[in-house]
């Protein structure tokens, strides 16, 4: 299938001097969850801004459905929706005319029922009337997520849309980020919390200092570069590793009382049965075991560590 | 409206009764198309950059530049916004003032032309401002440092006929006499300066104002990095 959004050698070189992005090149399939991860700074919010048309890039080229969102902006923008990190809302005005009126913005006709339906899913039906300037923080993070699908974008693009919020609305927004996913809506995230992609993503791209360092599906991403751990827990501490089990990426942790392989969980060899075997050879009891895989957030301190 | 019958009270009637009249015409009436004028300026340039500037402060503006809309597009809305609440300013003060002083149109047609000419250039000219602007000083300085004393310079309460030589040529040099000499002789067919001359310099300043924001859109200026 023909990839949803369509990046190009794409760089950002800003008045400043200051190199955004270095030829980016990256396409996002149709309907998935995209996460864009890296660092404060690395570039994430430029490339948004870039595709979302509020940033001109220096070179390259970007299409959104096969429309070029310069030479076609018109085409192009009005499948995109955006939920910027910075909460930057029409003060005065009341949560349904702001509403209403991004959907006006953008081209298409009067819906009510579509904006009513919109604050019912983000749970703001009874705030419709109340000016944005008396909502709470977390209220008005979800009067921009209304905004940017008041217009039923194909595309959303959302800014670091847990930051700042807590567990529970971020636990909400992740139900909708679903929701829309399974109306085949294409996703595109930037977060700091690798949680949330985790959670969430379908593929993940790691971004640094302007430079895409890996895109990957998640599930091979975690595959591919985790680790996992096997931990027995034993019934009877252990002063030291014993003799015959040496150098075979055995640690001893808790005091003795836990006993951790950790091993490559892509290779064919894993070595459980044998480890297993000699344990019972040397006479060492667990009560216990349980294989943990590494989280992402190791993956990626790894990742962004090794570049530095 | 308030302001402006502060004005008709203090200017047409406590002095004006004892003014002479100016080229023929009664003092209270002189002062309509310099009133008009002066606050239609002023609003135009500070309703136009306040327009702009206060989403770019609070930025609200992503989501227009990030909408499918056009710069042509933008412009309209931002500068056709402060131009209708100028009209409308215009026409609420030239009613009041009919309750004050008498006076008759001559030329209503180039009146409007005039009042609609002068709303966009200065609504334009309002929104460079809000552009440029990088707080709120700046966005307030040049309505209160550049527009008001240029106008009242300008003749809003006087004819450049009754300055001094030397300053009637310095007074020459200011854009906003030709607007306030071609606005009057709209409404009585007399002027410091021929309309025609007055009409030229309002649509060379309006061009200017356009060249600029074709150019901010073109770079981006302050709107996008």
């Amino acid at each position: 299938m023909q990839p949803i959004i369509h990046i190009r050698g794409l760089s950002k070189l800003y008045a400043s001097g200051f190199q955004a992005l270095k030829s980016i090149d990256l396409e996002i399939r149709r309907g998935e969850i995209f996460a864009l991860l890296g660092p404060n700074g690395a570039g994430k919010t430029t490339l948004i801004n870039i595709v979302c048309g509020i940033v001109n890039p220096t070179a390259g080229s970007v299409s959104a459905d096969g429309h070029d969102i310069l030479r076609d902006f018109r085409a192009a923008r009005s499948l995109i929706g955006l939920v910027p990190q910075e909460l930057a809302t029409d003060m005065f005005e009341t949560v349904w005319d702001t509403v209403s009126f991004s959907r006006g913005l953008y081209g298409k006709a009067r819906n009510p029922a579509h904006i009513a339906k919109v604050l019912r899913d983000l749970s703001l039906e009874d705030k419709k009337d109340a000016k944005v300037m008396t909502l709470s923080g977390g209220m008005k993070r979800r009067v921009m997520i209304a905004k940017a699908l008041s217009h039923e974008p194909r595309i959303l693009f959302l800014d670091e849309p847990t930051a700042g919020v807590d567990v529970e609305l971020r636990r909400s927004m992740w139900d909708m980020v679903r929701q829309l996913r399974a109306g085949g809506v294409t996703i595109i995230l930037t977060t700091h919390y690798i949680e949330e992609a985790e959670e969430m993503a379908d593929r993940i791209g790691v971004i640094h200092k302007g430079e895409l360092i890996l895109v990957e599906s998640k599930t091979v991403l975690m595959r591919q570069l985790g680790r996992r751990r096997l931990t027995l827990h034993l019934q009877r501490p252990l002063a030291r590793i014993p003799a015959g089990l040496a150098g075979e990426g055995l640690e001893l942790a808790a005091e003795g009382h836990e006993l951790i392989y950790t091993f490559d969980a892509a290779s064919r060899e894993t070595g459980i049965t044998d480890l297993l075997r000699r344990l019972g050879e040397q006479g060492v009891d667990f009560k216990d075991l349980k294989t943990t895989e590494s989280s992402l957030e190791e993956i990626f301190v790894g990742l962004v560590r090794a570049r530095a | 409206m308030i302001s402006t019958s502060l004005y008709f009270i203090v200017f047409g009637g406590a002095i004006g009764g004892r003014m002479t009249p100016i080229g023929g015409i009664p003092y209270g009436a002189f002062i309509v198309p310099g009133l008009i004028m002066l606050s239609i300026l002023t609003e135009s340039v500070s309703n136009a950059s306040f327009g702009i500037y206060m989403p770019r402060f609070s930025g609200t503006i992503y989501e227009v530049l990030s909408a499918p809309i056009s710069a042509v597009e933008i412009v309209l809305g931002y500068v056709g916004a402060a131009a209708t609440k100028s009209m409308i300013l215009g026409a609420i003060i030239l009613a009041t003032a009919r309750l004050f002083v008498d006076f008759t149109i001559i030329h209503p047609l180039t009146m409007v032309a005039f009042l609609l000419l002068t709303s966009i250039a200065f609504s334009f000219f309002g929104f460079i401002v809000g552009i440029w602007a990088d707080g709120w000083e700046k966005l307030s300085m040049v309505p209160l440092l550049i527009i008001t004393p240029l106008t009242f310079l300008g003749g809003s309460f006087y004819s450049i006929g009754m300055l001094p030589p030397l300053w009637r040529r310095i007074a020459l040099f200011n854009p906003i006499v030709y607007l306030l000499s071609g606005f009057r002789w709209s409404f009585y067919g007399s002027a410091d300066v021929a309309a025609s001359v007055s009409f030229g310099i309002a649509l060379a300043f309006l061009a200017l104002c356009m060249v600029l924001v074709a150019w901010i859109f073109r770079t981006g200026y302050r709107l996008k990095a």
